[in-house]
């Protein structure tokens, strides 16, 4: 396959970015889009020029690190999967594709494709965890029988891998999703009760303070979440805060 | 130094653990506050050894390449974690997931170690379960098990193919709750490229911002390597991109020993190569062979046929397919341990009977679990006359609901439906079993710098059972570690700040300095990744899942002469004071182009076959590995002395007290 890559190049955080149209030739329709900008880069050096950054690691949709915007869409077009489980097949011979970093505020550009999602880092660590010791004088596990079904919901909001394709498909810059499935993991376990309170409360005040912007349940987040993370989540979250709120 | 201590304490194996946490000295909490840690590292090993110390009252400084210590390559293990429960009432004990690690280890392993391993093995669950790990549960609400190669209890704790992400998250929410108090300065984008040593004791590291571009000193009492496997050596391999050996190289060549490094797990049942291009290979996980069954076709003719695309598998007759595992390994089966495995599929592959374009293909066929399972649940749900079609549906979704994700990414990758057509499965670079020596303390030979989880070189001998790496990095990081690193800084509550102004600092961090400077200087006209792929070939061809002595010596030489091209013909565009993933690959590329003779040197000195490692010359009339107690029953701990090809050898010799030693057989 040809293709005309236009990708977003931006030295560092300080300076301007700008669109830069590439050619590429042989590519192979059973690569991973990432695999396509390996060969990309490997052109790129080959020239002596910098090669395109992007943050990738674990390439099979877990890590979270893969996080681009093609054609307008984080992740591109295909749905429930990351950047890296994207192949070249989903794409024809000819095509045009646009490449650029997930855009929000509280995610600055650190260079070319790469944003600062630390923000995200913060948020759970404003209390998003149970306060249990790591002493190993923890009680016998089965002494805490949990209804599958609520451990099976509270693992599905756990499959979230932090990849921030919410906030970059939110017309607000929303970091709803993501935090309402952190609150909700534990909101659903007995564990997590006794701080509940405090929890949904210091994330979402967290959350506000790093600059994400409001939901207005457009639900963008969920049409573009990798890991099809359900909207029942805000819904939860919101009840949760409500909750706490007035106590 | 030259003698190796491996400090295990004396008395009966069961007491010895209780018997050292005793004996062990304390630091008072008072003083605790005033000494310094710093963790290289934040999968899982890391993550909850950082979040332990910090409990403890330590202030520990973490260091990890990725920009959040949730995306260590932990977060990528999909089947589960070991723990002898007994939840099932199956007959498991310490004692046996104790002898069923050291039988898998292939004898090469310390009793010790994997005793205290077994020992807290259940506390690691209930210590998750505390933080919030949402493992799988049955019906009634208790955890649900299941079982891996290598064993015939279930003791395999799991969150649906997700487990590593689940138990990363727990041991990062810990981190994440130490780090709002205060006690955790977690330093990310950063990649440790030297340690210093002051007084002959571990004191620092130097880093790199990997954001900046500054070079960092960080100081500390004590330094500990969590910096997981060097299994991309072999260039295609199923971790991920950025995972490397520097820190564990690093320390090397400041004096810590490296351990049995040949000793490699190659992975069973991974998605085949598909052409050139490729960067990295995907696990498919092995908890599928406890449902999905293993074959070839029985004729050459049929597997030509298959190759050439005439022939669909689902096409073969049952008395067609050779479901070799069963046939070799009638007590074990599908489930035999996964050097078995591997190599099984190699030789049948070998033999001319692979499945895909290339030949190098095995079917994983669920063909018949489907019916299985389908038959229990048109039971269950009292479906009567239920037709073979709406069986097979049902079954399908049984099946979806244990694996669903790994058959949806085998479908992504390899645009094929696997509840339609069997998957194809080859084996992989999976794991290194070897690593940093350590003795029972976790102390490397460098005094103060302490290496846990896949970094070192403990707990799994030659080979390694599957869940075992989860167990053991957290078994390190929860509940040894803590106790053990408190022996050495008992020693060093009056010591004070460690000053970073010293010449020891001063001299690393121009060492370090010049080796970037030199590569973004150098000139040179080819890619990293150019070089990474022809390292990772000649690994793989020569010191891969077969070895032999004729391979072994070309692979040094040519590993040699590599090396040399690389320095003087590396091209690494850019600067050293920016974000530069060039220049990240080439220092990692370096120590892998050093690692890599020291692996084949390691490999052409072990005589023997065992576990992950199959030397060629040594095998049984039917096929299997050979292995020789009476010379080889020690660990490889090798001093680098200046190059690696000149390291020098020291053996730690294994005893074995409470355990017959015997031939490995699965049949
Ligand atoms: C696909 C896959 C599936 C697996 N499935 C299972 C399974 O089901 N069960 C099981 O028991 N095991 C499994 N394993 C093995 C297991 O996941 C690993 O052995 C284990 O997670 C290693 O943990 P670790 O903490 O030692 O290292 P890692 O998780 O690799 O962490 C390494 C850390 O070190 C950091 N680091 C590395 N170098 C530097 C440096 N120079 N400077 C700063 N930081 C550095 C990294 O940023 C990272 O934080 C699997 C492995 C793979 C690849
Ligand atoms: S909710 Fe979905 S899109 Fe948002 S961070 Fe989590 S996985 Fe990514
Ligand atoms: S690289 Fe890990 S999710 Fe894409």
């Amino acid at each position: 396959m040809k293709l005309t890559l236009k990708i977003w190049r931006q030295k560092n955080a300080a300076a301007k970015g700008a669109i830069q149209t590439y050619q590429l030739g042989g590519v192979d329709p059973d690569m991973s889009f990432l695999e396509m900008l390996d060969v990309l880069n490997e052109d790129l050096v080959g020239k002596g020029e910098e090669p395109v950054v992007f943050d990738h690691d674990c390439r099979e949709g877990i890590c979270g690190s893969c996080s681009l915007q093609i054609n307008g869409e984080p992740h591109g077009p295909d749905r429930a999967i990351t950047t890296c489980q994207l192949h070249m097949r989903k794409f024809n011979d000819g095509d045009t594709i646009v490449i650029e970093p997930f855009r929000a505020k509280a995610f600055p550009v650190i260079k070319d494709l790469v944003v600062d999602r630390s923000s995200f880092e913060r948020i759970q660590q404003a209390g998003g965890y149970i306060s249990v010791n790591t002493s190993g004088n923890t009680q016998d596990a089965n002494s805490i029988p949990i209804p599958k079904e609520d451990a099976d919901l509270a693992f599905f909001a756990a499959t979230c891998i932090g990849c921030g394709a919410c906030v970059a498909a939110c017309k607000n810059a929303s970091a709803m999703l993501f935090t309402s499935a952190k609150v909700s993991q534990m909101a659903l376990l007995p564990q997590g009760k006794v701080e509940a309170t405090k929890r949904v409360l210091a994330m979402v005040e967290q959350m506000d303070a790093e600059g994400f912007g409001n939901c207005t349940n457009t639900g963008a987040c969920e049409t573009e979440c990798p890991k099809e993370i359900s909207l029942e989540n805000i819904a939860r979250m919101n009840r949760e805060y409500l909750k706490a709120s007035i106590k | 130094m030259g003698k190796l201590d491996s400090k295990i304490p004396k008395g009966p194996l069961a007491d010895k653990w209780t018997k050292h946490k005793n004996e062990i000295n304390l630091v008072n909490p008072a003083n605790k506050r005033n000494i310094d840690v710093i963790m290289v590292g934040t999968g899982l090993a890391g993550g909850s050894a950082a979040a332990t110390l910090a409990e403890l009252g330590y202030n520990v400084k973490t260091f990890c390449y990725q920009d959040s210590p949730r995306r260590a390559h932990s977060i990528a293990a999909q089947g589960g974690i070991n723990a002898a429960k007994n939840y099932q009432g199956d007959g498991d004990s310490n004692y046996r997931l104790f002898y069923d690690t050291i039988k898998g280890g292939d004898y090469r392993s310390r009793e010790a170690n994997v005793y205290r391993l077994a020992e807290v093995s259940a506390n690691i669950i209930d210590q998750c379960v505390a933080q919030g790990v949402p493992f799988a549960r049955e019906y009634g609400g208790l955890l649900d098990n299941r079982s891996f190669g290598g064993v015939l209890v279930s003791r395999t704790f799991y969150a649906k193919g997700q487990t590593g992400q689940q138990l990363l998250l727990g041991a990062y929410s810990a981190m994440n709750r130490q780090i709002n108090r205060g006690k955790i300065q977690s330093y990310t984008r950063h990649e440790m490229l030297d340690l210093v040593i002051v007084d002959g004791k571990a004191r620092g590291i130097i880093a790199r911002n990997l954001v900046t571009g500054e070079i960092e000193r960080h100081s500390a009492h004590a330094v500990v390597i969590a910096s997981g496997g060097y299994g991309n050596v072999f260039f295609l391999s199923t971790n991920a991109m950025g995972s490397n050996v520097t820190a564990s190289w690093k320390i090397h060549k400041k004096g810590a020993f490296f351990a049995n490094p040949c000793f490699t797990q190659i992975h069973p049942t991974c998605i085949p190569v598909s052409g050139e291009h490729q960067s990295k290979l995907t696990l498919m996980s092995e908890s599928l062979r406890n449902d999905g069954r293993i074959w070839v076709p029985k004729k050459l003719e049929d597997a030509k046929a298959i190759r050439e695309g005439r022939l669909k598998p689902t096409e073969l007759k049952e008395e067609d397919r050779d479901y070799y595992l069963e046939r070799r390994y009638p007590a074990f089966g599908n489930l035999v341990p996964r050097d078995v495995a591997s190599r099984a599929a190699k030789e049948r592959c070998d033999a001319g009977f692979g499945v895909n374009k290339t030949g190098e293909a095995v079917y994983l066929d669920f063909g018949s679990a489907f019916m299985r399972y389908g038959r229990e649940a048109a039971n269950t749900q009292h479906i009567e006359n239920a037709s073979e079609e709406q069986i097979k549906k049902l079954g399908q979704e049984v099946v979806e609901a244990k694996y669903g994700n790994l058959f949806q990414m085998y479908e992504k990758i390899v645009d094929q439906n696997p509840y339609e057509t069997p998957m194809m499965i080859y084996p992989a670079v999976h794991y290194t079993m070897g690593g940093i020596w350590v003795d029972y303390n976790l102390e490397t030979t460098i005094p103060g710098c302490f290496a846990t989880g896949e970094a070192n070189f403990s707990d799994h001998g030659a080979n390694r059972l599957g869940a075992s790496a989860l167990m053991q990095g957290l078994a390190d990081g929860y509940f040894v570690l803590p106790y053990t690193i408190g022996d050495y800084l008992s020693k060093d509550i009056r010591t004070g700040k460690i000053s970073t102004d010293s010449p020891e600092f001063e001299e690393a961090e121009n060492a370090v300095r010049a080796q970037l400077e030199k590569f973004v200087n150098n000139n040179g006209t080819k890619s990293v990744d150019h070089f990474h792929k022809r390292l990772g070939k000649i690994m793989w061809d020569k010191v891969g899942m077969s070895r032999n002595e004729v391979h072994l010596k070309e692979a040094i030489s040519e590993i040699k002469a590599l090396r040399q091209e690389f320095w003087q013909d590396v091209k690494v565009p850019g600067g050293t004071n920016e974000m530069n993933t060039e220049l990240e690959k080439a220092s990692r590329v370096a120590d892998f182009l050093e690692l890599g003779e020291l692996f084949a040197k390691d490999a052409l000195h072990r005589n023997e076959s065992c576990g992950g490692h199959f030397r060629e010359e040594y095998q049984t009339e039917e096929g299997e590995a050979l292995r020789d107690d009476e010379n080889f029953m020690y660990v490889a701990a090798w001093e680098y002395t200046g190059e690696p090809g000149d390291a020098v050898l020291h053996k730690e010799d294994l005893i074995y007290e409470n355990i017959e030693v015997k031939q490995r057989s699965y049949k």
